[in-house]
Formats: C-alpha cells, sequence, structure tokens
C-alpha cells in the first residue's frame, strides 16, 4: 500500500496553502511556493483544494506505487514518466500499482506539484500538512522526502472514486486538461507586478526608477524563504532605525548592501528591513516558478488593481472547479 | 480601554494584509494598546480575517481579499482594503471594557556561564564587572515580551539594564544549541531552535521554548513578563523535560 520513495532529488517536501494562524508565536507560514498549480492538481484528482501535495523541486524525484491511484501533475513540467513513458501533465492520471514515475529534468518553471486522490495521510501539526524544515515539523516527519519512505493516500472523494473506476477501466488519462496557461507561464523573464512597500517614500527616487525600469537577476540564494536578487543597487535618502514589524509572502526588502530580497513561502514572521515594495498576490505563484538567473521585471499597480487582480483570478479558479463538476457528472 | 482615532494609523502590507501603527517607540503605553488592539479583533473577528500579529509598535493584520469583497452586500463594491480599514476604525472607536488578562509572569530557570554560557566571562570583562554581577544584573529584571518573531517561541523583549548591552560577537557562531540564552546590543533573548547567531551566550535554560503539540504553541507569549532564575549546573536535568507555566 502507497507510495515508496526510490530517488528524493534535490528537495521535496509535502506542502499545502500554509499554517495560518500562528504566526504570532513566530510559527511561519509555509505552503506551496505556486498555491496556484497545487489548488489545481489538488481540484483535478476531487481534492479539497488547500489539501497536502509533493511539491518537487527541479529533478531528480522517483517514486514507485504500491498501490492503484489516481494523481495529477502540475507546476512545472521536469519531464515526468510513468514506467519510461511520458506522462501528461494538468490532468487526472491513472498510476498502476507497481509503476514508478520519474521527474527527469526541469524544461520549464522550477517547481512541479503531484497531487493524490485523497491527499496525503500525514498528521495534521498545528493545523497545516505543510513541511517547516527548520523546525523540523509537519509534512513527512519535518523533512524532506528520503528514499525508502512510504507514504499512502486518504480516503478518496466522490469525484475521486469515480475518476479511479473510470480511469480504471478506459484509457490511462482522460481526454480533457486544465488550461493551465490563463493562470501561469514559466517564462525565465517576467514581469512582476508590485504596489508600494510601506517605506517606498524613503528611498533615492532616482533608485527607485532604476528599480522599476532595470531588470533584476535571481541569485544562487534563493530558496523557500527568500530570493535575493542582483541588479541596481537601491539606497535609502538617510539611514534610520526600523523596529521590526509583520512581514508577509512578496514582500520586497532592501538591507544597507542594496539589493533587494523577496521573501517566499517559508519567510520569517517579522522583519526589520525597509520595505520597497510588494507583489501582489495573483503574480506570487509565477514569482513561486522561478530560480536562479531568471529575470524579473518590476512593474508598479495601486491596491485597487492588485486586488481586482486576485479577485478575477480567483473567479477563474471557480470556473475550473465548475467545469470539473460538470465533467463528474457527463 | 479606548483608542482615539488620531492615535491610529493604517497601511498596507501589499494586497492582504495591512498595518495598524499605534505609535513610535518602543514602550510598554504602546505595548498596551497593540496587546489591546489584537485582542479586540480577535474577539471580534470580521469576515474574511486570518491572523493578526503583533509588534513593537503595530498590528499586522492577515486578511482574505476574495472573501472580504464577497462578504459585502453593498451595490457599489469598495476595495477590499477600504472595507476591512473602515471595520477595523469602528471596532477601535467603540468602547469596550480593558481586557484585563492577568499578566503571566513566566519563570525562565537559567544555568549561567561554563559551557552553558561561553561567552559570559566576555560580557563581564567588557564592562569591567564580576560574573556574579553580570548574573545579578541580568536576573534582577522582570522583561516585558513585546512580540515573538525571527523563531517560533523568541521572545522580543524590553527592559535589560544597559550596564550589560554588548555588542554581536563579529563572527556569528555556526550552531547555537536551543534553550541558549543571549546578549545582542540591549537585548536580551532566548534561542528555541538550534540555529546560527551573533548573540553573546550567557547561559542555557532546560525549558523548551517550542511546544507544536501544544496549544498555543509556544512557552512565552506576547505581553509575558519573564523572570530568569539562577540555577546550578547540577540542577540543570541530564534528559530534558517539558515544563512550562500557566
Amino acid at each position: 500500500m502507497g507510495i515508496k520513495v526510490l530517488h528524493s532529488g534535490i528537495q521535496t517536501t509535502i506542502q499545502d496553502l500554509g499554517r495560518y494562524g500562528m504566526q504570532k508565536f513566530g510559527v511561519i507560514v509555509g505552503g506551496a511556493m505556486d498555491t496556484i498549480s497545487l489548488r489545481l492538481a489538488n481540484l483535478l484528482v476531487g481534492n479539497a483544494q488547500h489539501e497536502g501535495a509533493l511539491e518537487i523541486t527541479l529533478f531528480g524525484t522517483s517514486l514507485c506505487f504500491e498501490s492503484d491511484e489516481v494523481i495529477a501533475i502540475t507546476g512545472a513540467n521536469l519531464q515526468p514518466t510513468i514506467d519510461g513513458e511520458k506522462a501528461s501533465m494538468w490532468r487526472p492520471l491513472f498510476v498502476r500499482k507497481g509503476s514508478v514515475i520519474k521527474f527527469h529534468a526541469a524544461i520549464s518553471g522550477c517547481r512541479a506539484y503531484v497531487s493524490f486522490s485523497g491527499g496525503i495521510q500525514v498528521p495534521m501539526v498545528m493545523k497545516s500538512k505543510s513541511t517547516y524544515l527548520r523546525a523540523g515539523i509537519g509534512g513527512f516527519e519535518g523533512r524532506n522526502l528520503q528514499k525508502n519512505d512510504l507514504f499512502v493516500c486518504g480516503e478518496r472523494s466522490l469525484f475521486g472514486e469515480e475518476l479511479l473506476c473510470r480511469l480504471q477501466n478506459e484509457s490511462s488519462h482522460v481526454s480533457w486538461s486544465v488550461n493551465y496557461s490563463a493562470f501561469v507561464n514559466f517564462n525565465k523573464k517576467k514581469t512582476i507586478r508590485m504596489i508600494r512597500g510601506s517605506e517606498y517614500e524613503r528611498f533615492d527616487q532616482s533608485n527607485i526608477q532604476k528599480f522599476l525600469s532595470m531588470p533584476y537577476t535571481i541569485s544562487p540564494y534563493a530558496d523557500r524563504m527568500g530570493y535575493r536578487l542582483i541588479g541596481e543597487p537601491i539606497h535609502l535618502k538617510e539611514p534610520f532605525e526600523l523596529l521590526s514589524e509583520g512581514v508577509t509572502y512578496g514582500t520586497v526588502q532592501v538591507p544597507s548592501n542594496g539589493q533587494p530580497i523577496i521573501l517566499m513561502a517559508d519567510r520569517q514572521t517579522t522583519g526589520g528591513y525597509p520595505k520597497i515594495g510588494q507583489v501582489i498576490s495573483a503574480d506570487l505563484p509565477l514569482l513561486g516558478q522561478m530560480q536562479a538567473t531568471d529575470q524579473v521585471h518590476f512593474q508598479e499597480v495601486t491596491l485597487e488593481e492588485a486586488q481586482l487582480a486576485l479577485i478575477e483570478q480567483e473567479k477563474m479558479i471557480n470556473m475550473v472547479k465548475c467545469s470539473l463538476r460538470i465533467k463528474q457528472h457527463t | 480601554m479606548t483608542i482615539v482615532k488620531e492615535d491610529i494609523q493604517i497601511r498596507p502590507l501589499g494586497d492582504a494584509a495591512l498595518v495598524i501603527q499605534l505609535g513610535e517607540g518602543i514602550n510598554e503605553a504602546i505595548h498596551k494598546k497593540v496587546i489591546h488592539t489584537m485582542n479586540q479583533l480577535e474577539a471580534h473577528p470580521f469576515e474574511g480575517l486570518i491572523e493578526t500579529v503583533p509588534a513593537y509598535n503595530s498590528v499586522t493584520v492577515y486578511y482574505n481579499p476574495v472573501e472580504v469583497y464577497f462578504s459585502t452586500k453593498n451595490k457599489v463594491k469598495e476595495t477590499p482594503y477600504m472595507i476591512v480599514k473602515k471595520i477595523i476604525l469602528d471596532l477601535l472607536n467603540k468602547s469596550f471594557s480593558a481586557t484585563t488578562k492577568r499578566e503571566r509572569i513566566v519563570n525562565i530557570p537559567v544555568v549561567y556561564g561554563g559551557k552553558m554560557g561561553p561567552d559570559l566571562e566576555y560580557v563581564a570583562h567588557y564592562h569591567g564587572l564580576t560574573i556574579d554581577e553580570v548574573i545579578h544584573i541580568h536576573s534582577n529584571t522582570q522583561y516585558l515580551v513585546y512580540m515573538l518573531g525571527f523563531a517560533p517561541g523568541f521572545p522580543f523583549m524590553g527592559g535589560m539594564d544597559k550596564q550589560i548591552a554588548t555588542p554581536r560577537k563579529d563572527t556569528p557562531r555556526l550552531s547555537i544549541p536551543p534553550g541558549s540564552v543571549g546578549i545582542a546590543g540591549s537585548q536580551t533573548g532566548i534561542y528555541p531552535l538550534e540555529t546560527p547567531g551573533g548573540w553573546q551566550i550567557i547561559g542555557r535554560t532546560p525549558l523548551r521554548l517550542f511546544l507544536p503539540e501544544q496549544s498555543p504553541p509556544t512557552l512565552i507569549q506576547p505581553g509575558d513578563r519573564i523572570q530568569f532564575t539562577p540555577i546550578s549546573q547540577e540542577d540543570y536535568p541530564e534528559t530534558l523535560e517539558v515544563t512550562s507555566w500557566a
């Protein structure tokens, strides 16, 4: 029963939509770097959108199935194969007991998500299945998956059960898939929208112009905690002491060396560096698919535009949800 | 307790959070407003509220803009930010009897110096004090916990005597064991997890600060007062036991 890890790859963790409600205790939110791909992966196999799934980074992961399962692979294209045959992404797949699924190398994006119909059965820690690596809690024993780890799936929903029956008997995949291009792209150069940060006005005006017109390259120091960027340095008009306060996913802070850092899923809960900007929520999944040497172009938008973009994005996810419901009944 | 409108500044932290600024600097009067604001929001949560995080002089409110947007029945839609801002201002302008939660005093036993506090001698030498004087000064004050951050259960405390304020180490240590009590500038703190760090380590407590299996998951909470009590090496348990005070 379950799924056995044959090769762990660079970094494979269990992530859901994050651990909320504990930030006041200094407990980080964590969760998927690309939440859209995670949510769609879950919807495709009949799970709740916040269910835990595997987040696979770049390449090298392989899994052996010790039971029949329905899965979906979304996010980065890491050239997945099932028993050597190319595996389709963005649609529910039936994986027969004994099959081996491999992720070879990233040809687009950075992180792939694998959802399992019924979810991954690991204990909820503080109401979340997300792996909190530094504290060693959540996910699979609080760590990256390793060779020979074995996990099992939970109870499938009605839709999940139907998919299993249908896919088992017919061909091994359905004829439709989610049109992901409406949500995410995997370009190596992206325009990322941001709104002004709390200390925006304190930065040198000509530096801000550069920040908004020049590309910034993601440095090798880019992980789930944050992306350090390399580009035109940005400095304050005059130095000042800032007290620590709450920060969030997408906060763009600038330490005294002038090179911005974007805070990502595993950010600390509070920070004390001046904040020049804040990546809009709708663009965070795009950012979560980027890696070292990729380029970011910041574009300033208003708070109103940012919130509207998010509401529109949510409506589109809802449409996917509705069409999947129709698929269920036809 | 009421908070007058003039005291409050609300600014966005991106499109899914906002900061309620309740003053400048670090002092106990502002801290009381911070805790009051946090308690009010938690006692009267609005639709779409995710969580609140207190800091020295601000409260950050995390919300789901989509949920807020669809929760209002107004035909003319305002932005979720404007809706939340209005809700918060209305709430804070109402007069509520001060939430008189009894202040907790958390006792932290500490083995000072030796292997547990390798920098105690340096701190004493730095100030021309004896080791016992440093221990006495450090354990003779109750420290107010303004906020938690940096790591789960790590307290940002105020009130350390300037006599023992010591700069960080030039080269941070690669690994500091959990429970280590340190000084950095005029701050004192306790490391909940094993992490690298540049603080001057003067002692260690056998208590666990991060308790993920409990609710709340930390020994120390914002608004607590911390009392350090010197204990001897012999009192330090061989196997760490989980202890917490109510």
